[in-house]
């Protein structure tokens, strides 16, 4: 096994932690794994690209919705610059979803999950899941009609599941504060994690021409 | 923006213009990132 920090006159390892998780990582994802300048061959389809569109499309949505959040509501709704940043957040999340869903779909026929890439697999499940959340609280955090009617439908829903013991639909502060706060942190931490999983496995490749993905795992 | 969108209905699948022509874009751009080259990929290969 290598190690980047050599061994003690006694060949004994650090007692420091510090030092064993320094090196722990220095292993499992060493700096030319983490920010690559060269690519196997067949990362070079736009099938790839989309991945990254759906990253962009997250960065444009939480720097407009951080001018949103320290402007407020009373701004996005009268003034032209806040309808325009209204705008722009809404907007940037469809692009968010539409591209997260084609990453979805080129991932899924790809069967990405192969070679040990399974927790990348399940933590980009785990962020589409906890987005859509997002969207709808952030529906919910329009403050006009819309978002009126939106919630005084999902409040049923809501209710019925037994959900609504925990959370109030019709609560703007609680909404609000759950889709400014608590979800966008969720969603960054684990999207950082999606991308370190993704170079610390590698990308995966192709499945080949009249090879099943279950040969390929057993081989790989 | 103000107008509720147009319905297509058939049987059980009630779907709306709009989202209708979001899927189809999707499925479009899915093909196309299949078909069409990265550019600078062919002088590579």
């Amino acid at each position: 096994m290598r190690r980047s920090t050599p061994p003690g006159p006694m060949g004994e390892r650090s007692s420091s932690w510090t030092a064993r998780a320094r090196d722990e990582v220095a292993e499992r994802l060493p700096l030319e794994h983490l920010l690559p300048d060269r690519q196997p061959y067949y990362v070079g389809s736009w099938v790839y690209i989309f991945g990254v569109v759906t990253i962009a499309g997250l960065v444009l949505t939480v720097l407009s919705g951080v001018i949103l959040a320290l402007a407020g509501p009373d701004w996005w709704h009268i003034s032209a610059a806040g309808r325009f940043f209204n705008s722009v957040h809404f907007w940037s999340v469809q692009l968010f979803f539409l591209f997260m869903v084609l990453h979805l779909w080129g991932q899924y026929f790809m069967a990405s999950w192969r070679d040990g890439r399974a927790p990348t697999w399940m933590i980009g499940v785990v962020i589409f899941a906890i987005s859509i959340v997002a969207a709808f609280t952030g529906y919910l955090s329009q403050q006009n009609f819309a978002s009126q009617w939106i919630a005084v439908n999902a409040k049923d829903a809501l209710n019925a599941s037994g959900l609504g013991a925990f959370f109030n639909v019709l609560n703007f502060g609680q909404m609000y504060g759950i889709h400014v706060m608590l979800l966008p942190a969720a969603i960054i931490v684990l999207v950082a994690l999606h991308i370190v999983w993704v170079r610390m496995k590698g990308v995966v490749k192709p499945i080949e021409p009249g090879r099943s993905s279950r040969s390929t795992v057993k081989e790989g | 923006m103000d107008t509720p969108a147009g319905y297509l209905h058939w049987g059980f699948i009630l779907i709306s213009i709009p989202n209708l022509l979001l899927i189809a874009l999707m499925i479009v751009l899915f093909a196309l990132a299949l078909v069409v080259p990265l550019p600078g990929e062919k002088e590579k290969s």
